[in-house]
Formats: C-alpha cells, structure tokens, sequence
C-alpha cells in the first residue's frame, strides 16, 4: 500500500470524516508496518463501535514532513494479525484495543490486560472470560526466569513515596535484574468511556486531570482540537499566555525531577534547593492564574486570565531569581563526582531499542532521537519562537537528566523572552460547537513528551470517541528495558529518570 | 566542598514563618466561596447548570456549595447573572465533619481539634502513609511539597512515612478506584489502633471530576471513616497544612478571629 492512500493532515487541524480514507484491513496493516520502517511514528492507534464491528484508527506522525497521516479500517471478526512482531511500538496500543474492544491481536508476544477492566463490547472478551467476572487487578501471567538461584521481587501497589500506584516485578539473580515487568491499570477511573458523547461541562475537568501534573499539556491538546472542529481559532494573546504556562509546567517539572534524582543518590544539596524551586516556578502559574498546576487557565478559544504590566514584571523578577537559584543547585549536581559515578552508563537504553519502542519526550532525547512535537508540528506560539530541540545520545540516566537540564535552560530563555511583549488583543475567542462528522487530530509536547489526542465527532456534533495518549503510554516500556541487567538498587534513579504518569496511562 | 559552602549561602534559607506569619498567597487564588443568596433572581438555576460536579445545589435550606465536591474552577461565578458566589482567597478550607464542608450564606469556623485523648497522642508527632487511589498527582505534589524546605513539615513533628505499620494514619488522594480499593483497605488495616484518616482532595473527599464512574468509588469514606477533610482540586499546601495543625490544635485561638475576617474581605 502506497503512502499516498492515507490523508496527509497537519497538527491541530481538523477534516470531515468521509475524508479521512478508508482501507482494508491488510492495507491499513501494511500502511502502518511500512510507515514505521520510513520513519514514521504511531502518534495513535485506537478502536471505536462500527456498525459492522469495530473500526481502527491509526495516525502516523512523519516528522521529517510535519504532517500526520491517517486512515481507518473496520474489522470484522474478533481477531486480527498483530502488527507488534514487526512493528514493537504499537504492542501497547493492541494490547488496549484488545482489552477495550474484546478482539484478539493474533501473534502478538505479549498479550496481556493493560488497565485490567470489563471489555467495553458485552459478548466480546480477548481473553475469553466470563461477562459476568471482573477482571482482578494485576493478576495476569508475570514472565517468569526460572532457575535455581532466581528470585522474583515483586513492589507495590502502594510504595514508600507520596507517589501514585502500580506494580513492579522483578526477576532477579542476587542484585542483577533480568528482567523487570511493570503492570499498571490501578488508577483507572474511566475517563475515555465519559469522554463520548462530549463536550460536557466535565469534559474540561477531565481534561485539567488526566495526568494532573500537565494540566496545560492535556489542556493546550484538547483545546486545539475543540478550536479546529469549531473553525474558530485561539486568539494570539491566548496562545502566548498558554506558551509561558506551558514552558512554565516544563521548567517546574524537569527542576524537580533533577531535585528527586540528587535524593535518590544521597546528594541533599541540590535535591532540597530543586524541591524548593519547583514550587517557586509552580507558584509562577498560581501568579498567572490562581492555580499552582494551571487549572482554570486554558479553555477553548484561549485563555481566562490576561496578565498586565504589573504582573508581567512580577513573573519577571521571579524568573529570573528562580534562574539563579536553579543553576547555582543544579551546577552542584554536576560539579559531584560520586553523583555522576551514579548517573553514568546507568539505565541504559540503546538507541535503536528507543526508535523500536516509540519512545517520546525527554527520554527519547535522551537515547539521541530528535523527537519533540514543538519543533516537527509546531503548533500556537511554537509556529513563531522556536525552541531549540536537545539531545544526548547515551541513553543512561546521565542523558536523561542532562537533558532536563538543557530544556530548562531553554524554557528559562523562552519564558524570559515572552515576558518581554506579547501579542496585543484578546485573550479568548469565541469558540462555536464542534461540526458534525468531523476528525480532528492535536499534538503538543508535555513536559514528559508527545501528547495525543484524536477527536470524532457524530452526526449531532458530539464526541463519538475522543483518545488521549499521554507520552507515559510511549514510555512505560523504556523503563522496564532500561533496567535489563542493572542492579536492582539501580530502580529508583532509573525510575526517577524517567518519572512516568500512572493516571495519564491508566485514564 | 567550598562550592556546596558557598551555594549554601545563595540559596539562603527559605522555611516561611508560617504559622507565625500569615502566608503570602496568589491573588488570584479561588479559596473559600461566599454566597450572597439575597442576590439570587427567582428561579435562577445558572449556577448548579454550570457546576461541573454538582457542588452548588438549592435545597430546604436554600442555596449551598460543597466544598467536598467543589473543583473551585469558578464556573459558577461565570454563570450567575448577579455575582452571588464569589472566591476568596481564604486557604483555611479543611473540615472535621463531611456536613461542614457545606458553604451557606454565613461564615463559620471549619476545622476542629481532635479529642483530648486523640491529642495527647499525636499533637506533637503524627506520622502519616499516603495511598493514592485514582489521584491525578496534584494532590499528590501539593502534599510532597510540605516536606520542601518551605513547609519543613517536619518542624510541626508531622512526617510521611514509607510504611503503614509505623504511621498513625492515612492521607488518602484520589476518587478510589476499583483497582485500588482493596489495597487501600489492606493498608488501612496494617495502621496500628487508634487512628487518624486524611482525604485530600475532592476525589478523596467526594469523587470529584469522576464522582459517579463505576469504576471508581466517590472517595475514601466508601473504604474507611474518615477523620478530617481537606478541600480542593488539588488544595493548596497551606490549606493542607493549616488542616492537619488545625486538626492538631496547634494554631491557637487567634485562628477563628482571623478567619472570619479574611471570608469577610
Ligand atoms: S467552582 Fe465549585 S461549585 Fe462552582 S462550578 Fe466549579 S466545581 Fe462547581
């Protein structure tokens, strides 16, 4: 199947559904198998009711291109040829449709429940369980490495941190790790089944919580798809206060990500200045609107709160006095040798392994690949400052953190820049209800990565299925790899490194 | 070595003078709602179409708001024609009694000590496990930052532990999930007796955003009894912190006046 059959669709835009091509069944596989050996990644690929079974949804992302490509097909039976052997990135995605939609992907390796609910289709079950049986959190077929001297080492739901649920287990020889698998599913409260029919005076809400941390991540993507499908776009004094919100939940975040790994390897100065500084930049947003996460501030059509000269000099000063601060702890970091000793060739995650994966984000970065949404499908104010994109290429810990580093320094020059003048006029448009039968597909880079999501709206205008992909959902499976033959002490700093989204995988 | 000195002395020292001090808050905050129900037009029904949850509501005893079910997103006040809800930036939010989170048109006084008992036990050390069950990691962040050097909740004996065997209690975030529910019954369970449970959050308190998905449980009273509430979508970190004192009786009697005055403004 050649490429031209899928439609070429920019970030943020939207198109009514008959355009978006329909294939059969094997051409949509090969569409998608073929695309990733070119280069493309799966930005999304998702099941939703058909008339005559089920339909999928793939989006390719080209980022070479900027574009996106997409096209659906609908599957009969309740068994399709898993696409995972030769195409691994999308081994989370069938393990979802499966256990959403109760079809089975036949040949793929690793078929087991994701968030470990009840099929969404009565009478249809990918593991063939009763309707009757709710599925039992994390019971499922752990790979097991058999021997003598192997041991299994099995953590949580509940850990020691104030930090969110899931399971780890390992398989261990002693300290080395063979194997570490990760099942997760404990936070699911069941956003995407509430989310058709939408919008609804939840949807928003829903949205600002989907990975609490992103408020303006999860927020900025499904305001831009609420502003493609309505035809009306965000005003630019809108899109420059969601830039600064947006940079702003960033430099927060990565500051207490590097503050959280100078904890876990025993290095107190720079873990307690960071914790700190991570709430000075968080009280930035609470400058701009209230909320220290950034509720309240992102809406369809803009933003809800403009700032004035008074208020842009006070975020100013902050800035800058947080810039200070920041380096001076993280330069701290770097200067201590039995830091680094930790950091270094720890977590590995090759490169080929990463691009295999679908990695996004920081831990993407990390290995080398230049993946981030802001400069392959700009989108708002990213359309007209560009952020320059950093990399490493060794995959370890080390990277991941160093690239943090490089992104707050970068955010920090971006902030401070837009502080200077904004755009003139409103701060929100009017943004007119979503068209009926419409697709509408928006990108932005969270601070954790790519954020996905895929609007379809019906024949009233209302959401016939809205999928959210946060970059955790990427990701969850670099962790577990990065922790082939470490130590098992090696977890947390690995863990930290990555520092994932259970809510925004478990919805 | 001389350079972690010299740092040391940039950084300088940042722990707030809170309680002493009246915390230094946005301006822009929404805490405490006040209701002015005089102002309500007849028939009027803006604000509970608007709520995203159903916190607003007119009943027998007219127009009330639960702050336990309250995300505080103002989209009440954008609703109503006449400005009869209004945000403060009063933090002080936390409640002893699940009733007392509901906002009439008075002012009243919210958290209450434990009993003497309960006080002699833990106003001076209170250690605590936290289980997220089905929170979004706001609650979660605002809680772990009052072990920041800002809050230095350690000061005030309070302390996270990694265990439920060596704390005295829960804080308990998040809606509960189905799929946490029976690890968080098991984690209540291993607290040793007498003990103090904390829902942070709207989730925690009432479900929030997800109150009524069958996949979760519309908080933690569905699990546990629960002995303090803590408003907010996530509270923030002195709202937090002012409900575990209160709760502590550490604040001492200035707190009501103070109180009353801040709804007032
Ligand atoms: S601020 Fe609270 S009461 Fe008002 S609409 Fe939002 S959730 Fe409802």
């Amino acid at each position: 199947m050649s490429a031209t059959s899928l439609l070429k669709l920019a970030n943020g835009a939207a198109v009514p559904l008959s355009k978006v091509p329909r294939l059969e069944l094997a051409a949509f596989r090969e569409a998608i198998i073929s695309g990733c050996k070119r280069d493309r990644r799966v930005s999304a690929l998702f099941g939703t009711p058909h008339a005559d079974g089920l339909a999928l949804y793939g989006v390719l992302a080209d980022d070479a291109a900027g574009m996106l490509e997409c096209a659906w097909t609908v599957l009969v039976g309740d068994e399709f040829p898993s696409m995972t052997p030769e195409c691994p990135e999308v081994h989370l995605f069938e393990r979802e449709i499966a256990e959403q939609w109760g079809v089975v992907p036949a040949g793929h390796p690793w078929l087991k429940p994701v968030r470990f609910h009840s099929s969404y289709r009565p009478g249809h079950d990918a593991w063939g369980r009763a309707q009757d049986v709710t599925p039992l959190i994390g019971v499922t077929n752990f790979l097991r490495v058999e021997g003598e001297e192997i041991h299994e080492v099995a953590v949580g739901p509940v850990h020691a941190g104030v930090i969110e649920p899931g399971h780890f287990r390992f398989q261990c020889h002693g300290e080395h790790v063979f194997h570490l698998e990760i099942s997760l599913g404990y936070q699911h409260r069941g956003v995407e089944r509430k989310l058709v029919g939408g919008p609804t005076k939840r949807t928003i809400h829903f949205m600002e919580t989907l990975s609490g941390d992103t408020s303006i991540g999860h927020a900025t993507a499904y305001c831009q798809n609420l502003e493609s499908l309505g035809g009306e776009h965000a005003m630019p004094r809108g899109h420059w206060l969601r830039g600064i919100a947006q940079e702003l939940e960033r430099l927060a975040n990565h500051t207490g990500d590097l503050g959280a790994l100078a904890g876990d390897v025993g290095f107190l100065p720079t873990a307690s200045y960071c914790g700190r500084l991570r709430g000075d930049f968080l009280n930035m947003s609470a400058v701009l609107c209230g909320s220290r996460f950034g509720r309240g501030l992102v809406r369809p059509g803009g933003v809800t709160f403009d700032v004035d000269e008074v208020r842009l000099e006070d975020l100013r000063k902050r800035l800058e006095a947080g810039a200070k601060d920041v380096t001076n702890a993280v330069q701290l970091l770097w200067a201590m040798p039995s830091a680094m000793a930790r950091f270094e060739d720890t977590g590995r995650v090759p490169t080929d392994v990463a691009a295999e994966l679908g990695l996004v984000g920081p831990a993407a970065r990390a290995c080398g690949l230049r993946r981030d949404v802001r400069t392959s499908h700009p989108y708002g104010i990213y359309q007209l400052t560009h952020i320059p994109l950093a990399t490493l290429d060794s995959g370890d810990v080390y990277a991941r953190a160093y690239v943090r580093w490089l992104e707050i320094k970068r955010s920090i020059d971006f902030i401070r820049i837009q502080l200077g003048e904004g755009p003139r006029g409103g701060i929100r448009s009017e943004c007119p209800p979503p068209k009926p039968e419409h697709f509408a597909v928006s990108l932005v880079e969270g601070w954790r990565g790519e954020i996905c999501h895929v609007a379809l709206t019906d024949a009233s205008g209302q959401f016939a299925a809205y999928k959210v992909i946060d970059p955790s959902f990427h990701n969850w499976m670099g962790l577990a790899m990065s922790l082939r033959d470490q130590q098992i002490s090696d977890f947390p700093i690995c863990n930290k490194s990555f520092n994932l989204s259970y809510c925004g995988h478990d919805l | 070595m001389w350079h972690v000195l010299l740092s040391r002395i940039q950084q300088g020292h940042r722990t707030a003078k809170y309680p002493k001090q009246a915390p230094t808050l946005p301006d822009r905050l929404r805490g405490l709602p006040v209701l002015d129900p005089s102002q309500c037009p007849e028939g009027c029904n803006e604000c509970v179409e608007a709520c995203p949850t159903d916190a607003v509501r007119f009943d027998e005893q007219g127009l009330g708001l639960d702050l336990g079910r309250c995300l505080f997103c103002q989209d009440c006040t954008n609703a109503c024609p006449e400005g009869a809800i209004r945000f403060t930036t009063e933090h002080r939010l936390a409640a002893r009694e699940r009733e007392a989170l509901i906002i009439r048109g008075e002012i009243q006084e919210r958290v209450q000590a434990l009993d003497q008992k309960m006080l002699s036990l833990f106003q001076r050390s209170l250690k605590l496990r936290e289980v997220s069950a089905g929170g979004c990691n706001g609650c979660e962040a605002d809680v772990n930052v009052l072990g920041t050097l800002v809050f230095d909740l350690g000061r005030f004996g309070i302390q996270v532990v990694a265990s439920p065997r060596h704390a005295d209690g829960l804080i308990i975030t998040g809606p509960v999930t189905e799929n946490m529910k029976l690890a968080l019954k098991k984690t209540y369970d291993a607290v040793p007796e007498p003990k103090i449970v904390i829902a942070v959050g709207a989730c925690a308190i009432s479900g929030g955003p997800y109150a009524g998905h069958e996949e979760q449980h519309n908080g933690a009273s569905s699990v546990v009894p629960v002995d303090l509430y803590i408003p907010g979508c996530p509270p923030a970190p002195y709202t937090i912190l002012d409900g575990l004192l209160g709760m502590l009786d550490r604040l001492g009697p200035e707190r009501l006046r103070a109180f009353t005055e801040a709804a007032k403004r």
